[in-house]
């Protein structure tokens, strides 16, 4: 095994002390940027009785207000922002939780972070200068293969922006160009693999070694699928968009949770229920806090992410604490082949059709490798007609809308009015059939 | 001169058009005609029933979604070529059938086509200056 390299020591083993102090002081310089430059963060605090001066321990993280995903749409595009356009260079989107997309935007600086924090986990998870390392990822308004491709070049290995999809140019150019890294989701990586293997070809033919997967839930299970199917080392990775992109977290070669780049993100988990902070090393929902964000500062970011914080330290050395793989949401969203999907889209698109009624369900399959997602929707009075051609075009409509609207293909199956259960309290919108 | 047609929306799963005919049946309600026009997903059931009121409360107090719709019953000999005059008739003018379906009488030697037109009116009209006999609803639902 080659050494355990640490891409930026100074940063990644910081006394615990050290570091306590950094975030300090980066949160309360984060809190004031907001207080005095994101009126809707502002109110927030007016809301709750806390002003930047009642921060003085980390400890008093706690009394600031939440931010929500539904605050970011509110205030869309725009009004998230604490530094004027001119002085942001990228903008990226991700799904949003009806049908407008969540704006995030960089800055020079933030993008210099972005690169940082991703740079971290790819050497962590064993990238030098000599590999070459093949983006599977979605080139596009999602951050994930911006995000990986600026860390790998920050790195200085070999980048090549594959994009997603078209499989057999994927494997084509992985054997010809002597790819050493791969960069997608985890269902993808095992789809490559059996792929690969219908073509009577094995990772004997192949330059592969190292793998970094993130973008959905997957298991200890599929990380050994993936790992005997491509003979590689495969680490996860987490992030989000309203944080940062990719860059969150990342493993290390030990593959024991994921060291969270804590200088950048005040990281808490809180209780499902209370929304209190819960005890060292608990399970809860991870709740996210920028240090140093320049355009979008988000202060205690509701990731409705399931996880917890491991508080002993890891054998390799860093000092940044890991959090477990997060296995779970505390709300109904679903990761389709690495894309968020909310069940509220589907209501606003069939909102949009008079004719159809807001009783649909998501179910999400998995066939072989890769995810299915089964949109079934009452069909309604006013949407039924005598005429085949009528439903037929009702149906192409909204197959085309609910494409458009999810960022993903799902397959939309019309049902009889009560054909799908009705409940007392919250609707179960959500039928998740898949095993991770 | 219109008939009153029941349309039903039925999912492509099992026991589905089993439970509308069980239903119907229960309810003492008789088929005249039936035709049912599918897709991978679902059909649509189109029936001529003796109690089309009835017919359509009863399903749609059952959750079925209904619609009801007016068709034009036609009465032709029951021989060789019986169809394809009216279709001639039809095509003459220009008139487009949207879609039909035929059943035959049994007490006489006559065959009904049931037609959903476009223009039902016109399509009414140039049947009879053909000397093609339209049927009244009574005359097919014969209550």
């Amino acid at each position: 095994m080659r050494e355990m390299r640490i891409w930026n020591p100074a940063c990644e083993c910081l006394g615990r002390d050290d570091l306590r102090a950094l975030q300090l002081e980066r949160l309360q310089r984060q809190v004031r940027i907001a207080w005095e430059r994101l009126p809707y963060y502002a109110a927030k605090m007016r809301a709750a009785g806390v002003t930047p001066d009642d921060i003085r321990s980390l400890a008093d993280a706690s009394k600031l207000p939440f931010t929500e995903k539904d605050d970011l749409r509110q205030n869309y595009p725009y009004k998230t922002f604490a530094v004027p356009l001119r002085e942001v260079v990228r903008l990226h989107a991700s799904t949003g939780t009806t049908g407008k997309p969540t704006v995030v935007g960089y800055t020079r600086g933030d993008m210099d972070v972005w690169s940082e924090v991703v740079a971290r986990f790819l050497v962590a998870g064993g990238l030098t200068e000599d590999d070459i390392v093949q983006i599977a990822f979605g080139y596009g308004l999602f951050t994930g293969g911006f995000g990986l491709h600026y860390g790998v070049e920050r790195v200085g290995a070999t980048v090549i922006p594959a994009s997603s999809g078209n499989t057999e140019r994927q494997l084509m150019l992985m054997k010809d160009l002597g790819t050493t890294g791969l960069v997608c989701t985890p269902t993808y990586a095992v789809y490559l693999g059996e792929e690969m293997a219908k073509l009577g070809l094995s990772p004997r033919d192949f330059k592969l070694r190292l793998g970094f997967f993130g973008g959905e839930f997957w298991t200890d299970h599929i990380r050994r699928k993936i790992e005997s199917l491509l003979g590689i080392s495969a680490t996860d990775n987490y992030g989000l968009s309203e944080i940062v992109g990719p860059g969150v977290s990342g493993e290390c070669q030990l593959k024991q949770g994921m060291h969270v780049a804590e200088d950048h993100f005040l990281f808490e988990i809180v209780d499902r229920k209370t929304l209190k902070p819960v005890a060292d090393g608990e399970q809860g929902e991870a709740v996210i806090t920028t240090l140093t964000k320049e355009a979008i500062p988000v202060i205690r970011y509701r990731t409705r992410d399931i996880t917890r914080l491991m508080p002993e330290p890891c054998g390799c050395g860093r000092t940044l604490r890991r959090m477990e793989k997060v296995l779970g949401r505390t709300d109904d969203m679903l990761i389709i082949r690495g894309v968020n999907v909310f069940p509220s889209q589907v209501e606003a698109v069939l909102l949009q059709m008079q004719e159809a009624q807001p009783h649909y369900q998501l179910v999400a399959t998995r066939d072989g490798a890769l995810d299915n997602l089964e949109v079934k929707v009452e069909v309604s009075e006013n949407a039924f007609s005598d005429e085949m051609k009528q439903i037929t075009k009702f149906r192409e409509t909204l197959q085309h809308k609910l494409n458009g609207a999810l960022g993903v293909h799902a397959r939309l199956t019309l049902v009889e009015p009560g054909g799908l259960e009705r409940f007392v309290g919250k609707a179960q919108r959500v039928v998740d059939q898949r095993t991770f | 001169m219109k008939v009153r047609q029941i349309s039903v929306f039925i999912e492509n799963r099992a026991g589905r058009l089993e439970t509308v005919a069980r239903l119907l049946g229960e309810a003492g309600i008789n088929i005249r005609a039936l035709s049912l026009a599918d897709t991978s997903d679902f059909g649509i059931l189109r029936l001529i029933v003796n109690k089309p009121e009835e017919a359509q409360a009863m399903l749609r107090q059952q959750g079925f979604t209904i619609k009801l719709t007016d068709v034009v019953a036609v009465e032709v000999p029951d021989v060789p070529g019986g169809l394809a005059r009216v279709l001639g008739l039809l095509g003459a003018k220009g008139l487009n059938v949207e879609y039909m379906y035929a059943f035959v009488e049994k007490s006489t030697d006559k065959a009904v086509l049931v037609f959903r037109f476009d223009n039902a009116a016109e399509a009414v009209a140039t049947l009879q200056r053909g000397g093609v006999r339209i049927l009244r609803e009574e005359d097919v639902l014969k209550a």
